[in-house]
């Protein structure tokens, strides 16, 4: 691979333009109305023709990349890489959105939020820009979250519809779980290269491959890729995202953002590519996702959900063909990645149109429009054709190529499920293309008539595109096919395609083949769906169930663990606390043998004796009360004990003090409770008392052992000198603990007295409070004062 | 002396701790008074015990006397008792007002932050 060269600067000022026109939007959509979408349009019109600028450069084989610390400290950089791959999503996501922007403005035009509905197609884009252009794995990552936001949001756009809501949240979640692998691969893969820098970690060869993290990597790799691709089983999301307004369908969820997974295994194909876990486990689930997509959509009668069920299918082939591995089925997935890009985006347009200006879009309500809508039936029918895969369009080049690709790799399962997923996409293109415009004319909920130059305008030229770029394949296919085959393989890849097949070979024969199947399953497509319905009703059971009884599951278990660990009782509360500071005061003495000594028997004096043990009882007769009134009665006693204990050992300040709080403590509480009339005792069960005990002993043992311990730590006095020695000499006071409080701590004593009085101050407010009616009903014997 | 008042501390750390494990509003409050004490104690030995001589310095010195008690946490205790003491005072108005405006001192029929019929999380979108 060549070396990188320098990207000019515009780029990062086109990848912030639309996050500026996002904030603009709703502003400019209040004065301008209907010219909003026009001037809008031009943000990623602009960035398309500079995309255009470089594709000669790109296509000649140079790398361009550049970009701005971001996050230094971790290597995190906002950097961006111009490579045939991004430089082709690029084009995809400025160009489509050139044309959904403006079809945004006239699909919604009239709609209070249209403003804000621009403003999330524009932060979508930037942030979809981002995803593609991104060099560094973290910008990926930020950017790959920020896709999945922005279609959460526009998913929900229409927020009043419970289905809506659920779409969005669905989207997010499971496209959100994939963001979270995504970021661990990224850290994984930084761990088994070194880099982070997507243009390094693909030229490191075999590196990630002969590395024991290589499982773990393709594993989290898939979950990204799968959950935004929406492989089987995790597609349910994008089925229901069609809740999302038409233009957000056409755009996010067929052309550009459901393929960002797709482009996530293109990126890293190079170093993950090609393993026997590779070739193996993506066909297998893109054949899945093939077939099942392509079933569910004969299903349906909705044009969005026909249309919705075939991007998945598609999505599964693009994953069945990067799976491959080779040259040429990785020509023949980016082939068919754009072809699909280009129909799909039109046809999305189509069914919108239709309905909005029929009303419906139901396919068994439609019919003859032909006369009236007929630019929107041309363009329906161009995009048809080349879903269809016939010629003359890119479909079919695109179609001619994946089959060689099968064909070379010889899978021939792979080959068979290619050629039913193929046929029954016959089937729907021609289904939607024809079904509401032959035939004779149905009556609509709305009066059908052709739609404004905005909803038509992007129909018609995807369909050119899709033509011109068959008509000019040549060029078409060394401008961007085959630099961006080449970013995906990892080195230069020369592919033979054409429009016209000069011999008769395999895939031409493989596509009559489709062409064949296609054709008789039109025919008889009522008895197609009718089958494929009475299926899925006879299982009854899908994945869009399960992930709903899985989000209720989680919800129960939540509220159930709540319920355990909060129950709304104090005692439990608190025992749970402290039980947790017995456990952390006693388990590392126990473990570490870190416990105290056995410190022996004291020598006592008699009166320290006594003052003790009065303590003691004054504790005891706390407990054993049986009234509430000598229980308070006794509480200054121990008070008053170690009032005494204070002045025993050399604290009359302390003792002073106790003196007055404990008085004061147990005439209040006194006072108060002559207030109440509470019932004489409180009895605690045998079962209760006996394992507080067990608490409250824990605990007291914990601060016993804790403080023998740090008795029998050395002391250091070197605080206690300082305020001995500078009390006198430099504070100018005898009574040293009154020097430390006023003076040399007197900051602290000005914050202990505000503490006293805001204390004061609430309880204040909280006598003064006018008593409101109880909450709950007041027992009989509570008489209210 | 320390170890003597280390079991009086863990006495006094296991009577407030019993009766703040009780459900009846008064015995929380009595539990609430006697852990302020077992804290200031706590400090008093952790800072050693010396017997009688206070940190005062005599009118003719410069420094206390030798074996005068610790003043540090003294200090610390002083400062404690009041802080102990206000915030005794706001749990029994606290209290007090609760009985008034929710007729209990059981902390058990005190359900209005969180009901026993509680609905559980809402489901659905």
């Amino acid at each position: 691979m060549p070396a990188s060269t320098t990207a000019p600067t515009w780029i990062l000022i086109a990848l912030a333009a639309p996050f500026l026109a996002a904030l603009v939007a709703p502003v400019l959509h209040r004065f301008a109305g209907r010219a909003a979408a026009w001037i809008l349009a031009v943000v990623p019109f602009a960035a398309f023709l500079g995309f255009v600028s470089l594709v000669g450069e790109v296509a000649g084989g140079a790398r361009l990349t550049t970009g701005l610390d971001w996050w230094p400290s971790y290597g995190v950089r906002f950097s961006v890489l111009v490579d045939g791959l991004s430089l082709a999503f690029a084009l995809l996501v400025t160009g489509i959105g050139t044309l959904i922007v403006l079809y945004a403005g006239g699909y919604m035009k009239g709609h209070p939020q249209a403003g804000r509905f621009l403003s999330f197609m524009l932060l979508f884009m930037g942030a979809m820009l981002g995803l593609v252009l991104a060099d560094d794995g973290i910008t990926l990552f930020v950017m790959w979250e920020a896709t999945s936001i922005t279609s959460f949001l526009l998913i929900g756009f229409d927020h009043s519809r419970a289905r809506a809501r659920r779409a969005a949240l669905q989207a997010l979640v499971i496209t959100g779980a994939g963001g979270l692998c995504l970021l661990a691969a990224v850290i994984l893969i930084g761990g088994a290269t070194g880099t982070r820098t997507l243009s390094e970690v693909v030229m490191t060869g075999d590196q990630i491959r002969a590395s024991t993290l290589y499982l773990p990597i393709f594993l989290l790799v898939l979950g990204a890729a799968f959950t935004k691709s929406a492989q089987v089983p995790l597609h349910v999301w994008l089925p229901n995202a069609m809740e999302a307004p038409t233009p957000v369908s056409a755009y996010l969820h067929s052309a550009t953002m459901v393929k960002a997974g797709v482009y996530l295994l293109m990126r890293l194909h190079p170093v993950l590519g090609g393993t026997p876990e590779w070739t193996t486990v993506l066909p297998i689930a893109g054949g899945a996702t093939l077939i099942v997509g392509t079933l569910m959509a004969v299903r349906q009668t909705d044009l969005k959900l026909m249309l919705a069920q075939t991007t998945v299918a598609s999505l599964g082939l693009l994953v069945l063909l990067v799976g491959v591995s080779t040259d040429a089925a990785i020509v023949g997935a980016v082939g068919y990645l754009l072809a699909h890009a280009f129909f799909k985006g039109a046809l999305f347009m189509v069914a919108g149109t239709i309905d909005h200006e029929a009303g419906t879009r139901d396919v068994t309500k439609l019919g003859g429009l032909r006369t009236l809508m007929p630019v929107t039936f041309a363009s329906a029918l161009v995009a048809a054709v080349s879903m269809a895969g016939l010629p003359p369009m890119i479909g079919f080049v695109a179609k001619e190529a994946l089959y060689l690709g099968l064909d070379d790799a010889g899978r021939w399962g792979l080959v068979v499920a290619a050629v039913v997923g193929n046929a029954l996409m016959f089937v729907i293109g021609f289904a939607i293309a024809l079904k509401p415009f032959l035939g004779p004319e149905v009556h609509t909920p709305k009066h059908a008539h052709e739609g404004p130059i905005e909803l038509i305008l992007g129909p018609i030229v995807l369909g050119a595109v899709g033509l011109g770029a068959a008509l000019l394949l040549h060029g078409f296919a060394e401008t961007l096919i085959l630099p961006m085959a080449g970013a995906v393989a990892g080195r230069p890849v020369t592919a033979d395609l054409h429009l016209i097949p000069t011999y008769v070979s395999m895939p031409l024969i493989l596509s009559l083949a489709t062409i064949g199947l296609g054709v008789l399953a039109y025919r008889s497509l009522s008895t197609l769906r009718a089958s494929v319905d009475g299926v899925v009703r006879a299982v009854g059971w899908g994945p869009d169930r399960g992930f709903d009884q899985i989000v209720a599951g989680i919800v129960a278990s939540a509220g159930a663990i709540v319920r355990i660990v909060q129950p709304g009782r104090l005692e439990l509360y608190m025992a749970m606390v402290l039980g947790f500071v017995a456990v952390t005061i006693i388990a590392p003495m126990v473990l570490f043998d870190e416990g105290p000594s056995w410190p022996g028997v004291p020598a006592m004096r008699l009166t320290e004796v006594a003052v003790i043990g009065i303590a003691v009882a004054g504790l005891a007769a706390v407990l054993v009360a049986k009234t509430r009134l000598t229980a308070i009665v006794s509480l200054g006693i121990q008070g008053f004990a170690v009032a005494v204990l204070f002045v025993l050992f050399g604290a009359p300040d302390l003792a002073f003090t106790q003196f007055m709080v404990e008085t004061l403590s147990v005439v209040i509480l006194a006072l108060v409770l002559t207030r109440l009339s509470l019932g004489e005792r409180d009895h605690r069960p045998f079962r209760q008392k006996f394992w507080d005990g067990v608490v409250a002993g824990s605990v007291g043992l914990g601060f016993m052992l804790l403080l023998l311990k740090v008795t029998q730590a050395p002391f250091d006095r070197t605080l206690t000198d300082f305020y001995d020695a500078y009390s006198r000499t430099i504070a100018h006071g005898r009574n040293v603990v009154n020097v430390i409080i006023v003076d040399f701590r007197g900051l602290d004593t000005l914050g202990e007295i505000a503490v006293v009085m805001i204390t004061g101050l609430a309880i204040l407010a909280l006598v003064r409070v006018k008593a409101r009616a109880p909450i709950l009903p007041t027992p009989e014997k509570g008489k209210r004062p | 002396m320390e170890p003597a008042l280390a079991v009086l501390v863990g006495l006094f750390f296991a009577t407030a701790f019993y009766l703040i494990l009780s459900k009846k509003l008064i015995r929380i409050l009595l539990g609430v008074a006697i852990m302020g004490n077992a804290v200031n104690l706590l400090i008093f030995t952790a800072g050693r015990l010396t017997r009688e001589v206070p940190p005062i310095i005599a009118l003719d010195a410069y420094t206390p006397p030798a074996g005068a008690a610790n003043a540090l946490p003294q200090a610390l205790i002083l400062t404690a008792i009041v802080i102990s003491f206000s915030f005794f005072a706001f749990l029994l108005v606290l209290a007090f007002r609760a009985y008034q405006d929710l007729g209990t001192d059981d902390t058990d029929a005190m359900r209005v932050a969180e009901p026993v019929a509680d609905a559980g999380p809402p489901q659905g979108y």
